[in-house]
């Protein structure tokens, strides 16, 4: 801990990741208390406060309907925060174990693995997730389920490209001639041993999906009304630049708050995951 | 005139836990022409002795450094960072313990030559730079030197990318040689042959060699004077024979009885750790022909 | 015990082809310690690789107790069989500790049981000097010599007749390659177990094998007791291996010179 700690002081720019990243993380956790109009995350409606710039009452404006835009900010943290977790909670797994198998198995699990890694990385993310979408319905569950099934792949690369290393260790060959087997190798020897390099991504990739989430949203294809979304508060705000700006520009700056935020950690988390060799 | 001088020689390190000290004060002195091995274990400070020489650790943040180190009689520390690194590959040069992997991998060695060659006469044209190779090749024993400039490193065997190191290393007249464990990747065939070819070169060229080992038989075989290293303090120091034949230094002793004889004896019991290993330094008298210790 | 049958091993990688062993025929004596000297290219690697069941061999066989042990491995074969490698540095898990590294063998084989298995761990440890603190330490926390001391007692955990050591102490400073290999020694003769040592160091094989294989470009050139192969080599390639060998004493210089050049 302490080392993490000197790390951290050491790093200003991986500290005010951290401090970034907390904020937005209490945010979305504490948005039901902090959001002055917490209603507005719903369905509400009202015309007298509609399209109004920041003032006292609405920080960063009312959206065309008379929303509170900041309290919609926040609940969009909660939700972008969520997709994030769960696209990452079974995109990684899958991914990983893909990896590890095509890694340390070789032969045509290498081949038929990789070779479908290939396919699926082939195609530009976004234009993937947009493709699953068009045939399923626009839901917020198909959106997850298409950024999902984009995301495995960079996972596998990734470890794969580690386990080939791994695999001509001396643990590695210790481990083979005690006898245990490819299971045991696999997760209990080599797997900890692409933890720093898997937690760090996954630390990028926060940022990341909710960037694409936000763009699917900006098309149309992610979350849907009434949710507040980043993203698509930035597509309806845009069309009304630079008259109401402040409907396009606080999304978009807490879209950059939180993504910033993350890359910010995850080059210092490498630095504290990894150096034991 | 030395063409090495260490004096007093301190190194710190500046860590996290607070000022590491590394080196106690180090003195060392090589003439010209002279072959001096450094031996210590790992962690004795050798390598970082070879390090200050280089002039690499002088820019580090975080070290400190103590004492006086002069080169031809100039003291490092007054030169700057820019003139340090004019020595290096003109005046002092160092090769390395695995051969393969100090040789770039994606350049042939042709190209490898022709920079080294740069470093003493910039703007040296590939043609010329190649036939100095080629002599240069020739020198240290290589039959089919155009072959070998058009090949990359991973195509030769480990002894010929030595001697390419060795020629490369040689090829701008150093004064002083480094050399960090040389021959210790080789076969042992291989290195006997390395070690007489660089006995040849050095002696040709009147170069002084500061060479770094924990190998016993090179440095019985090779150096005209040993620095027995220990927890970075010099223990004991003098002319090869008298040091091997007598030594007088708890761990000097110690090195000599752990190393199994070829003449066979068993396998001895040393302790790893002895208080008398921090004893005051033995340094042997003066050689016959005057050279200091 | 372990018996070598004719094993040759041939590598192919596309069109290329090398015979990295052949025809290499030698028993092993319970209790002794076969020494295997060679400088590279000798296929004293992949002789190693060949007893420990990394790879089938090409020809030939390898028999345990007079039976030919198959390409794939059981658990009693493997049990039989363990390694010491040459680099401490990557033979342990750097992210598990010294004990989840040594409890491997034991989980693996089902030795003991399971509560018991953590006094065996520290058992290990005490056999190859190591106090039980060392148990929950991380391998960087250990000097070369230290990790090459658990690496030994993780080879002794499952009671193996044979362990294949590869080059042991080549990695380390020679104070404590004195060490290591007196461990060695003392574990041998207490325990009756049999070691195929690897080494490209003579002076060491003289001190500690009672038998040494000469190995040439994939052959084997000469296999005979210690004294012999030092006094009185009969193959001129061990003559020139020796003599090439840089020593420290007179005594030893006089050896050299007394074998002469090849005729």
């Amino acid at each position: 801990m302490t080392r993490a700690w000197r790390i951290l002081s050491a790093n200003p720019l991986t500290l005010a990741g951290v401090v970034l990243v907390a904020l937005v993380v209490l945010v979305a956790l504490l948005a039901d208390l902090l959001a002055p109009f917490p209603t507005h995350r719903g369905a509400v409606v009202d015309f007298v406060n509609f399209n109004k710039p920041p003032d006292a009452t609405f920080w960063m404006g009312t959206d065309l309907v008379g929303r509170d835009l900041f309290s919609r900010i926040l609940f969009a943290y909660r939700i972008s925060l969520m997709l994030g977790v769960v696209v990452l909670a079974i995109a990684v797994p899958v991914g990983v174990v893909l990896g590890l198998m095509a890694g340390y198995l070789g032969g045509w699990w290498e081949f038929a693995l990789m070779r479908l890694t290939d396919v699926f990385l082939s195609v530009p993310p976004l234009v993937l997730a947009m493709s699953i979408m068009g045939v399923l319905e626009p839901t917020l569950t198909n959106g997850m389920l298409a950024v999902t099934a984009m995301w495995w792949p960079w996972y596998t690369r990734l470890v794969y490209n580690i386990v080939r290393g791994e695999k001509v260790e001396g643990y590695v060959l210790a481990a083979e001639v005690i006898g245990a087997g490819s299971a045991h190798i696999m997760f209990r020897e080599i797997l900890p041993n692409c933890l720093p390099a898997i937690v760090t991504k996954m630390t990028l990739d926060f940022g990341f999906v909710i960037l694409i989430v936000s763009s699917l949203s900006f098309l149309g294809l992610g979350v849907q009304p009434p949710t507040p979304d980043l993203g698509s508060m930035v597509a309806e705000g845009a069309r009304y630049l630079p008259d109401s700006w402040w409907l396009a520009v606080f999304p978009g700056l807490a879209i950059l708050i939180a993504v910033f935020g993350f890359n910010l950690i995850g080059d210092g988390l490498r630095d504290i995951l990894g150096a034991d060799r | 005139m030395s063409v090495l001088d260490i004096n007093a020689l301190t190194l710190s390190f500046r860590l996290w836990s607070g000022l590491v000290q590394v080196l106690h004060g180090i003195s060392l002195h090589i003439a010209k022409g002279e072959r001096v091995a450094l031996v210590g274990e790992s962690g004795s400070g050798k390598s970082v002795t070879a390090r200050i020489v280089l002039g690499l650790l002088q820019d580090m943040p975080g070290a400190r450094i103590g004492g006086a180190v002069r080169f031809n009689g100039r003291d490092l520390a007054a030169m700057t960072a820019r003139d340090r690194a004019a020595l290096r590959g003109r005046d002092i040069s160092m090769i390395f313990q695995d051969p393969t992997s100090s040789l770039n991998p994606v350049y042939p060695i042709a190209s490898q030559f022709r920079e080294v060659l740069a470093r003493a006469r910039p703007g040296i044209s590939a043609a010329e730079a190649r036939s100095v190779a080629t002599e240069l090749l020739t020198e240290v024993a290589i039959e089919a030197p155009a072959r070998v400039l058009d090949s990359y490193p991973f195509q030769l065997s480990g002894g010929m990318n030595q001697r390419v190191m060795i020629a490369m290393a040689l090829a701008n007249r150093p004064a002083l040689l480094l050399a960090d464990e040389p021959g210790t990747a080789l076969d042992v065939t291989v290195q006997a042959q390395t070690l007489e070819l660089m006995r040849a070169l050095v002696r040709g060229h009147g170069t002084s060699v500061l060479f770094i080992s924990h190998n016993l038989g090179v440095v019985r075989e090779f150096a005209d004077r040993v620095y027995v290293i220990y927890r970075g303090r010099i223990v004991e120091s003098g002319p090869t024979a008298a040091v091997f034949n007598a030594p007088g230094h708890a761990y000097t002793r110690a090195l000599l009885a752990a190393q199994p004889r070829l003449t066979g004896g068993g396998l001895p019991r040393i302790a790893e750790r002895d208080p008398a290993f921090m004893d005051p330094a033995v340094l042997h008298a003066a050689t016959v022909d005057g050279a200091v210790p | 015990m372990i018996a070598l049958r004719g094993l040759g091993k041939v590598f192919r990688t596309g069109a290329h082809q090398v015979q990295a062993l052949a025809d290499v025929t030698l028993e092993l004596t319970p209790g002794e310690c076969l020494a295997v000297v060679g400088e590279s290219g000798s296929g004293k690697t992949t002789l190693a690789n060949l007893v420990l069941g990394l790879f089938p061999p090409t020809t030939g066989d390898i028999l345990l107790d007079g039976v030919a042990l198959p390409t794939r491995r059981t658990l009693l074969h493997r049990r039989a069989i363990q390694l010491v490698q040459q680099n401490p540095l990557s033979a342990l898990n750097p992210r598990r500790s010294v004990a989840a590294s040594l409890r491997l063998a034991l989980d693996v084989h089902s030795i003991g049981d399971p509560a018991s298995r953590p006094a065996k761990v520290r058992a290990l440890l005490a056999d190859v000097g190591l106090d039980s603190g060392y148990a929950d330490r991380a391998p960087a926390a250990l000097s070369g010599g230290q990790r090459q001391r658990v690496a030994i007692a993780r080879a002794l955990a499952c009671d193996s007749r044979l362990i294949v050591l590869d080059e042991p102490t080549s990695a380390l400073d020679v104070l404590v390659q004195a060490q290591v290999l007196r461990l060695l020694n003392d574990l041998r003769a207490a325990r009756g177990l049999t070691y195929l040592f690897i080494s490209h160091d003579l002076a060491v094989v003289r001190n500690i094998a009672s038998r040494v294989a000469v190995f040439r470009q994939g052959r084997m050139v000469e296999l005979a007791n210690t004294e012999t192969v030092f006094t009185a080599p009969a193959h001129p390639y061990t003559r020139d291996l020796i003599r090439a060998v840089p020593v420290i004493t007179s005594a030893e210089k006089t050896m050299r010179d007394r074998l002469g050049a090849a005729p």
